[in-house]
């Protein structure tokens, strides 16, 4: 679990929080809300990226402010939108790092199975000895989720992962991280901005304006039109969808 | 290209594994590359040595004019050892491939010390400031001033690199005003002492500080070498580095704290070598086809060792003594990064 008390970020002109909230273990968690609601604030304060200003956050029982950041490695880990990429760094490189907190850089053989298992789920078997610069944005993306999911932590946090991808590649990578969440028994905490893609593959949903938490819990409780409609301040309606509600706006 | 690394990756598919190197050829190519390198500024640095002596051997001055050029070469590897080293590891934790030490006034620091004890306390201070106490002192107000910049700078909650080098930048160039404004303000006579004071080089190093300087370089690069599993992980940036488990900060203050010591060590020697540790730098990462410290590091020192060594090797026999070192260094630096820019299209 997830436990967020009081937490606090101020910024010069706005404030985000008090946040408090209870985000349980298992199963993909979204974040959405309109531009400037605090989605990443909390995102990044969770996955220790952004100091808090006051207040308290644990993951699995460990207070992040003060576990060992070693330790923190091996439960927790968050993959940001832009990244500095070496040159000379291959994918199976870059993901072999994701074994850094148990490895200390030295490799064993159970390692790199674990860093091919990973490599071949998100289907980058073929491209691993690619150096990075080689790839489009898409792939070194898909390469960089590898390497976080081969740090094999309970929880994983990811900040806006379906930006600049297309409708395909987007529906790909949330298969992946559904997939992720099921079969590897994964908690994965994701910002979206498309709300018909947080509800087609969350499993609760975490709506978040001005800086506090407007509302958390299931697809169905959150897919509601007066919800919605109050968080983005935009006339949204609410269809039922073959596959759940579908949000049209 | 292309087939290339599908023909090499087929080769390693048979093993997968994420060593340094992508594939066997390229480790290969890595090792015979570095091997050249060292053999070059070996024969260089013999050359250096035995070259034209103008002395037979058995002449009793053969000995000291030997003994001479000896401390020269020593002083090559001292500043190869250095540079090569601090160079690399700076521009990994700070993530750029443009921004050395040098370049952000390391040396500027080093010529405003002695210019401003001049200027404030008198030609007889700067004389008395001598010994392996001086030495010490200057190398620890150095390391001192220099995390007091970039150690603020670099741990900022949003350490901004770009404002980082822009300060560094403006500091550095202020710095040297500031000495060059004092050393107009002096007498020529005190001009005359700091000159040979603060303008060293390989030939006229300051050899009495060798026993101190030498195990201090050695242990410095032997840390940092030590450190390389880190310096990879703090080479992929804050944020990836902050989620597999590295705690940013303090992981990049220790090696700073190494780095300031091999600049200052090496300044404090043999004087400024501006845009050496750039080119040692630039080559390597051409050189050695890997993101791993422990391969970059000696690929750098290969690199380093011979430039310097074939530089002034060229300058004493070619040019006979015409030339002027760092303008070699400068100029063959400056056609073979512009030979491989135009070559490969990218920084």
């Amino acid at each position: 679990m997830i436990n967020i008390r009081n937490a606090v970020k101020k910024y010069d002109e706005v404030d985000i929080g008090p946040l408090n909230i209870r985000i349980p273990k298992a199963g993909l968690t979204s974040l959405i809300g309109p531009n400037g609601a605090g989605k990443s604030t909390m995102l990044l304060m969770i996955g220790r990226l952004l100091n808090m200003d006051a207040g308290q956050i644990a993951v699995a029982e460990m207070d992040i402010s003060k576990s060992k950041s070693e330790d923190l490695a091996k439960v927790l880990t968050i993959l940001r939108q832009e990244n500095h990429f070496v040159t000379r760094l291959t994918v199976r490189q870059l993901v072999g790092f994701g074994r850094f907190p148990y490895s200390k850089g030295r490799l064993n053989k159970s390692d790199e199975t674990i860093i091919s298992k990973y490599i071949d789920f998100l289907q980058l078997t073929d491209l691993e000895n690619r150096y990075l610069d080689e790839l489009s944005g898409g792939q070194r993306q898909r390469a960089y989720v590898a390497m976080v999911l081969s740090q094999e932590t309970e929880y994983v946090l990811l900040d806006e992962p379906l930006n600049n991808l297309d409708v395909s590649r987007s529906v790909q990578m949330m298969g992946y991280l559904k997939q992720a969440a099921n079969e590897f028994g994964r908690t994965i905490v994701t910002v979206l901005h498309d709300i018909n893609f947080a509800a087609r593959y969350s499993d609760r949903i975490c709506a978040m304006k001005d800086g506090g938490i407007a509302a958390f819990g299931t697809v169905e409780e959150i897919m509601d039109a007066k919800i919605l409609t109050d968080i983005f301040e935009t006339k949204i309606d609410i269809l039922s969808g073959p596959y759940g509600p579908l949000a049209i706006y | 290209m292309n087939q290339e690394i599908a023909a090499d990756g087929k080769l390693n598919n048979e093993v997968r594994t994420a060593k340094a190197f992508r594939s066997k050829k390229e480790e290969k190519r890595y090792w015979m590359l570095l091997i050249a390198l060292l053999l070059i500024g070996v024969i260089a640095a013999y050359g250096l040595l035995v070259y034209n002596n103008p002395v037979p051997v058995d002449s009793p001055s053969f000995l000291p004019v030997a003994r001479r050029r000896m401390y020269a070469v020593v002083a090559m590897i001292i500043a190869a050892i250095a540079h090569s080293i601090s160079t690399v590891t700076f521009q990994s934790i700070t993530n750029n491939r443009i921004i050395t030490p040098s370049l952000l006034g390391f040396e500027a620091l080093h010529s405003t010390i002695h210019t401003s004890l001049l200027f404030f306390f008198g030609a007889q201070a700067l004389i008395n400031f001598t010994g392996t106490g001086a030495f010490l002192f200057q190398i620890g107000i150095m390391v001192l001033m220099c995390l007091l910049l970039f150690g603020w700078l670099l741990t900022k909650e949003q350490g901004n690199l770009q404002l980082m080098l822009l300060i560094g930048v403006i500091i550095g160039t202020g710095l040297r005003s500031l000495s060059s404004f004092m050393r107009r303000m002096i007498s020529p006579s005190e001009f005359d002492i700091l000159q040979s004071r603060l303008f060293g080089s390989v030939n006229n190093a300051q050899t009495e500080y060798f026993p101190i300087a030498i195990p201090i370089v050695i242990i410095a690069a032997v840390l940092l070498i030590l450190y390389a599993n880190k310096l990879n992980v703090l080479s992929l940036g804050k944020n990836t580095a902050t989620t597999l488990g590295v705690k940013h900060q303090p992981a990049i203050i220790y090696p700073l704290v190494l780095v300031s010591i091999l600049m200052s060590v090496s300044t404090a020697l043999i004087g400024p070598l501006t845009f050496y540790g750039f080119l040692i730098a630039t080559l390597t990462y051409q050189a050695a086809p890997t993101y791993d410290h422990r391969y970059l590091f000696p690929m750098a020192f290969a690199i380093g060792f011979a430039i310097i060594t074939l530089a002034y090797f060229l300058m004493n026999h070619v040019f006979s003594g015409a030339g002027v070192v760092s303008v070699i260094i400068e100029l063959f630096g400056g056609l073979i990064f512009l030979f491989v820019i135009l070559r490969k299209g990218v920084l």
